[in-house]
């Protein structure tokens, strides 16, 4: 009996565990400032190595924006993602260029959210984390976190 | 002269220097002042380019499609959807106190918004509106 407990917690914590992708400690003071401030600093683990660094070397046409940083920032912060990347074999294919929101990870995860409330002005984009995952800047993604805007108010 | 301005825009980014958006906003309206002699900063120049549709950027045509029709009011980015703090310095204290982050912004959105840099006559009377909307 007592050898069920432990994987029992473990079978528990481990989907928790996953909801949580708070800031690795060694994130450059460059990535908040020059990435989190279009968008949130999403953490590294929601994309694949090689994805961080395609895209980090396709800066000059960002989405269609020049989100360009000087030489000494992008290897910086391209370092620090490729370091804390996420594993490539459970997100899946990012598309190219890469995008978080493409991942079979992200939208299996994303699945039971209604098309309209992707299209709500307070959403806007897949890109807006904490339009519903409130903690989303300190990293809690858990179902328990999330707050939907109310639909037609 | 002329290159006094940018270097000591240069100098107060490189010492990570606080300033208030008086001095930015004087060093920008010093580097214009040689360009043009009797240059002024004037806040309702500064309102008009604000508010001024520059229609380069299909999604972005004016500074208002991110930051609204008021400076006071916190913005949204018009793709990511992100939350934008106020420009105005009345509605958010940090605004216009980092030399390099002004110059950054000014750097990236005026390429991307205005199509074009921005003067530093522009930049001068920006930062005057921006310091003085109540």
């Amino acid at each position: 009996m007592k050898r069920l407990v432990l994987p029992l917690l473990l079978g528990v914590a481990l989907p928790a565990l996953a909801d949580h992708l708070p800031m690795p400690a060694s994130a450059p003071a460059s990535y908040t400032t020059e990435c989190g401030s279009c968008h949130l600093a999403y953490p590294p683990a929601l994309l694949a190595a090689r994805d961080w660094q395609r895209l980090m070397t396709g800066l000059g046409d960002h989405f269609g924006s020049d989100a360009a940083v000087d030489p000494k920032k992008e290897a910086e912060i391209s370092n620090f993602l490729q370091r804390h990347a996420g594993n490539a074999v459970k997100l899946g294919d990012a598309g190219n260029p890469p995008r978080i929101s493409t991942t079979p990870r992200f939208i299996r995860k994303h699945r039971e959210v209604p098309a309209k409330l992707w299209r709500d002005p307070r959403v806007k984009s897949a890109a807006n984390c904490e339009a519903c995952h409130r903690g989303a800047a300190d990293g809690r993604y858990s179902e328990h976190d999330i707050a939907m805007p109310n639909i037609g108010k | 002269m002329k290159t006094f301005p940018a270097f000591a825009l240069l100098l107060a980014s490189l010492a990570g220097h606080a300033e208030t958006p008086q001095q930015i906003g004087a060093i920008y309206a010093a580097e214009a002042a040689t360009q043009q002699a009797g240059f002024t900063p004037s806040a309702r120049r500064g309102e008009t380019l604000f508010r001024q549709r520059f229609a380069h950027n299909d999604k972005m045509p004016a500074c208002t499609s991110c930051h609204t029709d008021s400076p006071l009011n916190a913005g949204q980015h018009v793709v990511t959807g992100k939350t934008i703090r106020p420009l105005a310095v009345a509605a958010n204290g940090e605004r216009f106190s980092d030399p390099a982050k002004v110059e950054k912004w000014f750097g990236r959105n005026c390429r991307e918004v205005v199509g074009r840099a921005c003067t530093p006559a522009e930049k001068a009377d920006f930062v005057a509106y921006m310091t003085e909307v109540r």
